[in-house]
Order: C-alpha cells, then structure tokens, then sequence
C-alpha cells in the first residue's frame, strides 16, 4: 500500500453544479471515472495509484454527490462536462480511466478532446455496439441481480457484497441507476457514431478486459482494439467486470505502467 | 351517477399451460409470444366486443378500455382500435379510455387524430383518459422511464393544443418537435373530449389531475385508502380555490353477479385466476418488481395512501420498503397473502375488493362502496382472469335486470352525480344532463 494514500473530498463549483470528488496523491493528474452504479469511494486501487498519481475520483455529474444535471440528454452531455471540470484541476493534460460506462465516458471525452488527455485506460468499457452479443442491460434486472453478474462469479459477490447489500449501497444503486438510464436508456450503453470517431484518436490507449466479464463482452475491446490507432488489449485472468475489486493489484500495474510509459508526453498537472 | 363496464380482456389459453396453478407460471415479461395463437386472438377479441355491445343493452352508460403492452392479462395493446369499432357498432354508451399511456408516445399527434376519430365516429361518445402506464410499458416500447412524468405532461399540453388552437403552428418543447401542427380531422365534441385520469398510487398524478379539475378514477384500490386519496385531491381542489363533488370521483371495483351464490363464487374466484392482472392481490401471475421500479418512474417518496397495502406494494415491487416503512411507523405488518385461491378470494370479498354474489347480496355491497367512497362515476370489472364468455354473459343479464337499476336508486338517494350531471370543470349543472341511462326495463325486457 502507499504511503501517501490519502484521499480527501473536494467540490468544485462550475456554473453547471457542484461536482464532488476524492483527490489523492501527487505526480501527474489521473482521473478515473466510476462505472454506472456509482463511485464506490476509495477502493485499494486508487489508494495505490496515488503513489505515483494526483488521483482525482469524481463523482460524474448526476451521480453521488455531485449536482444532477436534469437537462442532460446523452452521455456526451456528461462526457463535455467531466472534461470542463479535470480540465480545472489539470490544465495540462491528464490521464483518463473509465470503469465500464465511465469507460464510455472517456471514451467520449477522448474523441471530443483529444489535446487534453495524456493516455487513455479503457476498463470493461461500455460505449461501442457489439455485433454478435450484447451488452447486459441492468434495466432488465435487479440491483443485487446485475452487480452479481458484475463479479466472476457468485462466490467472489459474496466475498465482496456480501448475501444482502447494505441500505447504503443500495441508495446508491438506485440513485445511480437513474441517472444512468437518463443519458443512456436507448440506444443503452452505445453511440452508433462513437467508433468512427475514435478512428482520428491517437491516443495510447489500454484496454483491459476481466476475463469473464459478462458485462460488456470481449467484443466491445475488440472493436476498440480495431478503432484506437494505439491501443492494446490486456486480459485479466479470475476477473469478471469489475477488474478493480477482484484483481487490485494486476490493474494498479498495469494503470501505473500504462500511464507511466507515457509520462514523457504529459506535464505535471496544474 | 356515471355507471359503466370494464374487462380487462385477457388472452385465455387453455392450450399454452399458461392458465391458472396447472399450468406454466405467468410471470410479466418472461413469457415468449411464441405462445400466442391469432385464431384464438381471433376468437377473443370477437368475445369482448360482444360483451361490450351487450353491456350497453344491459344499460351500462360507459363502456370502458384499457391499455397494456407484452402482456397476456390485457390484450388492449391498440386499444384505440377497439374503441374504434366500438364507435361503429354500438350506439348510446359512452366509449371510455382509461386510458392511453402517453409517455410512451413519440408522436402524439397521431394520437391526438386518433382520438378525434374516434370521437367523430360515434358522433362524439368518446372519453379519453391519459395515464403513465407501469414500468412494464416502459421497457415495452422502450420509453425512458426517468422522462415518464415530463412526457406525460408534454404530450397532455400538445394534444390539447392540436385539438383547440388552429393551425399551422410549430411545437418546440423539450421531448416534442413538430414544425407543422395541423391535424385535420379536429374532435366531435366542443373544445374536445372530456378527460378522466385513472391512477393508483402516484401523489403527483392526483395533484395534477385536480389542478386540471379532471376527474380521478382510482383503479381497484383498497376502500379506506381510496377515499384517504380523494381527500388529498380535495386538498389540492381548496388550493386550487375550487370544491370538489362527487363528479370529480370515479372508482373501479370487481363485481359479478350471477343466478345463485354457488355460481357467484366459483366465478369470481375466476377474477384471480387465469392470466389475470398480476397487480391483483392473490392472483397466479407475479410481477418483477425492478421492472415496476424502473429508475425514476415514479417518485419514490410521494405515493398514495393506497400503497399502505401490502398487496398494493407488492404488485408495484415495494414489499419490502413497505415494510421498513411500516415497521418505521411502527405499525404492524401485513400477513403475507393467503396462499390458495379459496383463501384469496374470501380475503378479498371480505374486504370489498371482490363483490359475487346474487342481486340481492350484491347490491348491498355496492352500496357500501358508494356510501364509504361517494363517487359519481363507477365502472365494474368483470368477465376477467379466468372467467368465460358465458360467465360474463350471465353477469350482465343480471346487472342490467337488477343491479344497475338499484345503483341509481341508490344514486340519487346519495345525491352522487357523475361528470355528465355536474360539470367537472365548472361544476354547474350540465343542462339536459343524466349519465345517458336508457330504459333500462325496457332493455332487460327485450
């Protein structure tokens, strides 16, 4: 674990609403954003990355306890604004993560605002259409039921939720839910026109997979693999969708090294 | 007094196994229509347009529809089509929509021609009622659910614009774009239709409808909170700086009669049976309680009184906050619901959410439901779950011979007058008003 593992909440004020966040560590800025259902707080992940990180946690705009944008229609809505607000802190240029739909997010912030972001880690990303398979539709299920299938497997769910979710946690399901079915209800977790944008971004981008992640298929990082220029794929073994709470470490390295490879093409941060 | 005639028309099939305990389980948008049979679709939609002509000659001034979607308790997925015919083919009975679900249309103008149609078809017969529809339509049609209240409201001010203010104009709104509203075919009546709001459990859409002064028609719910849900559309009437009467309430409720009190239960213990709504406590269907849920479908904080109903709760997927609200107020918990179909249905009669029995058991208890909850408007459902065509039949006949002729005595001796005697929006007496009740001796006579 780092020293330096502290991660404090911050507001900041745009003329939009307040945006609420955890802030941590020091080196160049890394913003990750959270999957649908919400930020969880800081995870072992994030307090690792703050050894060699400025690591910024938003909460996307709509979601914990940043202000609800109830105008925003798309998840590009959501993408120009997280883009103002890392922009703020890191002027310079950041690294940008996105866990399944802030996969999507930054995906969007990528083709959007190329020239602001220094490297791109792509985790179980939502956003791209798979052709022979689909996405898992978490309005089709319950709460407990998609954060099961979010895990390897059952025992891995109860290993970290537990038989029955805490009130807290299920608060916050459903408060993120309903944003997340705001921006994205249909077309859901896709943009038709997001692949042949991500064609012209030349961005170094990881795309990293759990392995059984049933969730957003293999697929989908293929596809990405075809449009981003720069890109990888990593595959993470005994991991399903959510690769930061069932392989903390693997991932922290492979962020760390992704970001770390490309550290000569970004400043420190503002 | 309004009194009128509802089924839901449920697609009965005694072939598929999705009938009743022996068969598959009827859960709500699990099962394939690869089930489904057009000839016995043929057959049944037939069935209920008869009823529906019959139930006019029994004396019945509304003739009421409803709409669901992938779902086989309700075949009125276009229900303005049978409203259509209806038009046609029956005569003096109001045609009743309760009601078309509007956030799930994209284009409300077709609605809106829809129903000018049909109201000009049966030379202005029609009332239109306008719902949220459950979570169930939402995924249907794939409307977003969190955008459910605003689209209701749009599309409510649009419809009511392209029926009243001449064209051609523009609508820019924030989920309705038109560069040209100019529907040709306007309604029959003047202004338009008029407009009665069905509901369950939202607080907003009482608000809302007493804001308009529409009249409320609460749908099969539990008695005391039922008429608990009328005073807080009274509250907001005094607001409003209006009275309500009893033309600003409407009440759905179960009832069959038949020709002895064996019949009466072996048919109405059919209303929980077969694929019958799963929103009825008891009966063999279940719902999916996060598809009822659907992120920002409804305000989770301000629902009626009618969901203090375990049975109420579960059917719209709140078991279990209504027991950690009812422990919080700490009240006792319901008992979980009786577990047989026998145990059901006495449960239920006890409680007046089922009414069987002969004219002279039933009327009774009509009478205490319009003494508790004064309404000017009723409609029975009937003929529903498992019930058959001759099951219906019967009821009818016996509806119209003695009970409805009773209802209106019992009517006037309350002094319950419906939205055709009192005008709902002025609450002036409408001038040769009645609730367009025939003769209906004459009728039972023929």
């Amino acid at each position: 674990m780092a020293e330096n593992d502290q991660l404090a909440p911050v507001t900041m004020s745009l003329a939009t609403g307040n945006i609420s966040c955890l802030m941590g560590g020091s080196g160049p800025t890394l913003v990750c954003l959270h999957h649908s259902w919400g930020n969880p707080g800081a995870l072992d992940l994030h307090r690792e990355l703050t050894s060699s990180f400025r690591v910024i946690i938003p909460d996307m705009p709509g979601w914990g306890g940043s202000d609800r944008p109830l105008w925003a229609r798309t998840v590009r809505d959501i993408a120009i604004l997280v883009n103002h607000f890392a922009c703020t802190f890191a002027p310079s240029g950041y690294h940008l993560v996105g866990f399944g739909f802030g996969g999507y997010v930054a995906a969007e912030i990528a083709c959007m605002s190329e020239h602001s972001v220094d490297s791109l880690v792509l985790i179980g990303a939502a956003g791209l259409q798979p052709e022979k398979s689909e996405i898992l539709d978490q309005m089709m299920y319950s709460h407990r039921q998609y954060i099961e299938e979010s895990f390897r497997d059952r025992d891995s769910y109860l290993n970290h939720i537990g038989e029955e979710p805490s009130q807290d946690m299920r608060d916050l399901w459903d408060h993120s839910r309903e944003m997340t079915a705001r921006v994205s209800w249909k077309p859901y977790m896709f943009n038709r026109r997001l692949g042949e944008l991500l064609k012209n971004v030349e961005l170094p981008s990881a795309l990293i997979w759990g392995e059984h992640d049933k969730i957003i298929p293999m697929e989908v990082a293929e596809q990405y693999h075809a449009a981003l220029k720069n890109s990888a794929i990593h595959v993470v073994k005994n991991a399903g969708h959510l690769v930061e709470l069932e392989a903390p470490e693997e991932l922290a390295a492979l962020i760390s090294n992704h970001c770390s490879t490309n550290i000569d093409q970004v400043s420190q941060g503002g | 007094m309004f009194v009128g005639y509802f089924t839901e028309r449920p697609y009965q099939d005694q072939e598929s196994g999705y009938f009743g305990a022996t068969g598959r389980s009827i859960t709500d948008l699990t099962m394939s229509n690869a089930s489904y049979d057009p000839r016995l679709g043929a057959d049944l939609y037939n069935r209920y347009l008869d009823e529906k002509i019959y139930a006019e000659e029994m004396g019945f001034d509304g003739l009421m529809l409803n709409e669901h979607h992938s779902t086989p308790f309700c075949m009125g997925g276009v229900m303005n089509l049978e409203a259509a015919i209806l038009a046609r083919i029956t005569q003096r009975a109001k045609i009743v929509l309760l009601g078309n679900i509007l956030p799930i249309w994209d284009d409300p103008l077709f609605l809106a021609e829809e129903l000018a149609e049909i109201d000009m078809i049966s030379r202005g017969r029609l009332v239109t009622g306008w719902v949220r529809g459950t979570g169930r339509e939402s995924v249907a049609h794939n409307a977003a659910a969190p955008y459910n209240w605003e689209r209701f409201q749009e599309a409510h001010d649009f419809i009511i614009k392209a029926w009243t203010q001449p064209g051609p104009y523009r609508w820019e709104g924030d989920h309705y774009h038109f560069r040209y509203v100019n529907p040709w075919s306007r309604p029959y009546q003047d202004p338009h239709p008029p407009i009665w709001i069905p509901g369950v459990m939202s607080r907003n859409t009482v608000a809302w409808a007493a804001k308009h002064r529409y009249p409320y028609v609460m749908l099969a719910t539990e008695l005391e909170p039922t008429r608990e849900s009328y005073e807080y559309y009274t509250e907001v009437a005094k607001e409003e700086g209006y009275e309500t009467g009893t033309q600003h309430r409407g009440y759905l409720f179960k009832v069959h009669v038949d020709d002895n009190e064996k019949l009466a239960e072996e048919a109405g213990r059919k209303f929980v049976q077969g694929p019958s709504n799963p929103f009825l406590e008891g009966n063999q269907g279940t719902v999916r309680p996060f598809i009822q849920n659907l992120p920002g479908l409804t305000q989770r904080n301000n629902l009626l009184p009618t969901m203090r109903s375990f049975a109420a709760a579960a059917s719209r997927g709140r078991a279990a906050q209504h027991k950690e609200e009812q422990e919080k107020a700490g009240k006792k918990v319901e008992p979980p619901k009786p577990e047989t179909p026998r145990d059901t249905y006495i449960d239920q009669t006890e409680k007046y959410s089922i009414i069987s029995g002969t004219p002279d058991t039933v009327i009774p208890r009509v009478r205490h439901v319009l003494e508790t909850l004064r309404p000017g408007s009723i409609f029975f459902w009937d003929g529903d779950g498992a019930m058959s065509h001759d099951d219906s039949m019967r009821s009818l006949r016996l509806m119209g011979s003695e009970v409805i002729p009773a209802v209106r005595e019992i009517a006037k001796e309350l002094d319950l007058k419906g939205p055709f005697e009192v005008d709902p929006q002025t609450n002036k007496p409408i001038e040769n008003g009645d609730s367009a009740a025939p003769n209906t001796e004459d009728l039972a006579n023929s």
